[in-house]
């Protein structure tokens, strides 16, 4: 059964990641990342990470992707069905990049050895809930990564607001 | 039993897609959709490792790579609409100002 729900989530998320690449026009594209989206969340259920699978609803198909589809509202899109998605001379040469990049990393983890075994088993997060498990470790071990985390998401804010804000003449 | 390195083929494969994308669309909004692609390969790498190390440490940098992408995107669709506002384009064939 689990299996089975790897094989589904896997070939849903490549099939569908190859079709928003391909995608002709942006919107369907960012939909269907939606659609990505919520199979990454299944993904994620199971290597039993239910809170990540939650963040992952929330902050990318909540938040993330509405601000895609709001930008994507704000820039005309009327010629953009009809030309081609891809650049000029662009479509092989990217293909063949990608190519050589995925068999570099199959060589890589062919050759791959996991190091040894931490603390948090299934039973132990089972016991305390992932939730409270990631909440301990964020807010303990790695309480500085978060304090920077805070810092970037604060100079985001101002980024935008300074990329917003409308250039006054004279000024 | 799912193997991890199946989790890491579905990993690499998703991750050259983002590859594929980024460096093709002539949208500059696809190319940062393919970012997040790749962002989001990144992340199931990072928690499939962590399920199978019996770690938390993994899982602990999804959650700020989810974080720093969130910001990417605010910035980087911030940058989009000044650039629109600016050429009336969002080509990345039209923008060649720096082009020697």
């Amino acid at each position: 059964m689990v299996q089975f729900l790897f094989f589904y989530f896997a070939i849903a998320v490549i099939g569908l990641g190859i079709t928003i690449v391909n995608s002709r026009n942006p919107v369907h594209g960012v939909l269907l990342m939606l659609v990505l989206f919520f199979h990454m969340a299944g993904l994620y259920l199971l290597l039993n990470a239910e809170f990540l699978a939650a963040v992952q609803v929330i902050v990318y198909a909540g938040a993330i992707l509405v601000l895609y589809l709001f930008v994507l509202f704000l820039v005309t899109l009327r010629e953009e069905v009809r030309i081609s998605p891809f650049i000029e001379k662009g479509y092989w040469m990217g293909f063949v990049i990608a190519i050589a990049m995925f068999i570099t990393f199959i060589k890589g983890i062919q050759n791959f050895t996991l190091g040894e075994h931490g603390a948090y088993t299934i039973e132990k997060i089972g016991q305390l809930t992932h939730t409270k498990a990631m909440g301990e470790a964020i807010y303990t071990t790695y309480i500085l990564p978060f304090e920077v985390a805070g810092l970037i998401l604060l100079v985001a804010v101002v980024g935008g607001i300074a990329l917003a804000k409308r250039e006054r003449k004279g000024a | 039993m799912v193997h991890l390195s199946w989790y890491l083929t579905v990993s690499a494969i998703l991750f050259c897609i983002g590859v594929f994308g980024f460096l093709t669309r002539r949208n500059i909004i696809m190319m940062l959709l393919s970012i997040e692609l790749m962002l989001n390969s990144v992340n199931l790498n990072l928690a499939a490792i962590s399920h199978y190390m019996e770690d938390l440490r993994g899982q602990v940098l999804v959650f700020f790579i989810i974080a720093v992408a969130a910001a990417e995107a605010a910035i980087g669709l911030g940058i989009v609409v000044t650039l629109f506002r600016h050429r009336k384009s969002i080509h990345t064939d039209q923008i060649v100002s720096l082009k020697g």
